[in-house]
């Protein structure tokens, strides 16, 4: 089982491949969109990106509530 | 007595290409006349910066006939030597005759089996499997295949999900007899549970009952999620299926849906920098079932590919429906 910072880890270097953020940015209180400047369709390719690297499952209604890193590593944590 | 079977070639391959697109050029400066947008946003959304519109004229049987005309001279045949002609399209607003008939008969093809074939923006890789197969089974020697839109036609051009996106083209592909492999195995499915992310706003009785055109509708950000994934999986499965390895690969043209998600499909394959993309989207839009052979004969035209250059195509689009193979540059 990974922990939250290995997930984190992971989650950030994946931001940073999709939208060029830098991944010392990509914290647990950082907002996607407010913070780290994400758009809806770069926030659409993470999704796909965190199913295919953490065999989680994110549904369209789920995926709308992950509004911060915090909020997608819990999620992959409570999931994978 | 036993019945006589047709007896085919061995194998199939593209032997010429065409394309027409309007002559009318609608920037996005134009394009934020009609939604609340701005070129910023468009480009930055999408990689476009103009696309074409058909005006007084043009229509998606002038764009076929236009693209048809010049693959058939880029094969360095004539018109009587066509014996079927294959058109994707979804903007010839009669459920019959065929288009394909009507543009049989106007370019010369005398007696062609011609049909119609509905597969959005995965037709014309649909139609170059229809006609590989018809090519070496020796039902038709030599076929054209047209992908044809006139999509502004049937777009709300004050629909922001929509409006910037879609435009007018037309493609065209002659395929026929060759003694070498240049047609890989096509990849190819559907999934009609999906069949709602992109859709017509009403059936035809509708509109007229209610006075109201029907439109194309789409629900982009579940489209773009199935073409980053699924579809980029599926281009995998293309390469796969046609036993090149990454760096034999020359060409990637994808369908010309949207900048991001050629973007995402490449962050996904890790293809050689080697390969030339396609991005003929910045200049013409997403001309969905014209987009493949119009973007290939950009290159072409460009001196970025070259006769003997191997090809990747992916269609993807409304059903949901997609299709890909490898071709050889002809």
């Amino acid at each position: 089982m990974a922990t939250t910072e290995e997930i984190r880890t992971q989650l950030a270097d994946l931001v940073n491949d999709v939208a060029g953020v830098p991944v010392e940015d990509v914290q647990l209180d950082k907002s996607f969109v407010d913070d780290l400047d994400v758009d809806s369709l770069a926030m659409v390719e993470i999704i796909v990106g965190c199913e295919d690297a953490f065999g989680v499952t994110i549904p369209d209604e789920e995926s709308k509530n992950l509004k911060t890193v915090g909020d997608a590593v819990a999620y992959i944590e409570q999931h994978s | 007595m036993a019945l006589v079977t047709s007896k085919g070639a061995p194998y199939a391959r593209v032997m010429g290409l065409g394309a027409a697109v309007p002559s009318r050029v609608v920037d996005n400066a134009e394009m934020c006349t009609y939604i609340d947008s701005s070129d910023e946003w468009i480009q930055q959304r999408t990689g476009i910066v103009e696309r074409r519109w058909v005006s007084e004229g043009e229509t998606v049987e002038s764009l076929s006939l236009d693209a048809a005309r010049q693959a058939i001279a880029h094969a360095g045949l004539t018109p009587s030597d066509i014996d079927a002609v294959i058109i994707s399209t979804i903007s010839h607003l009669v459920q019959t005759p065929s288009l394909a008939a009507i543009v049989a008969a106007k370019i010369g093809c005398t007696d062609a089996a011609a049909f119609d074939i509905a597969a959005a923006c995965a037709g014309f890789c649909y139609g170059l499997a229809q006609a590989e197969s018809l090519v070496r089974s020796g039902a038709a020697t030599h076929v054209v295949v047209i992908g044809a839109e006139t999509l502004s036609k049937l777009t709300d051009h004050h629909d922001r999900s929509t409006a910037f996106l879609f435009a007018d083209a037309a493609g065209a592909a002659v395929v026929g007899p060759s003694e070498t492999s240049a047609m890989s195995p096509v990849v190819w499915g559907s999934d009609g549970h999906q069949a709602d992310v992109i859709q017509m706003t009403r059936t035809w009785s509708e509109a007229v009952d209610e006075g109201k055109p029907s439109q194309v509708a789409m629900a982009g950000q579940q489209v773009f999620r199935w073409a980053t994934g699924f579809i980029a999986d599926a281009t995998s499965r293309i390469l796969e299926a046609s036993g090149l390895a990454p760096d034999e690969l020359d060409l990637f043209v994808p369908h010309q849906a949207n900048n991001r998600i050629t973007d995402a499909m490449l962050r996904h394959l890790k293809l050689p920098e080697t390969v030339t993309v396609a991005r003929s989207i910045k200049k013409y839009g997403n001309t969905s079932a014209a987009s493949i052979p119009l973007a290939l004969v950009e290159l072409i035209e460009s001196g970025e590919a070259k006769s003997g250059d191997t090809c990747l195509m992916i269609g993807f689009g409304a059903g949901l429906v997609y299709a890909g193979q490898v071709i050889t540059v002809p």
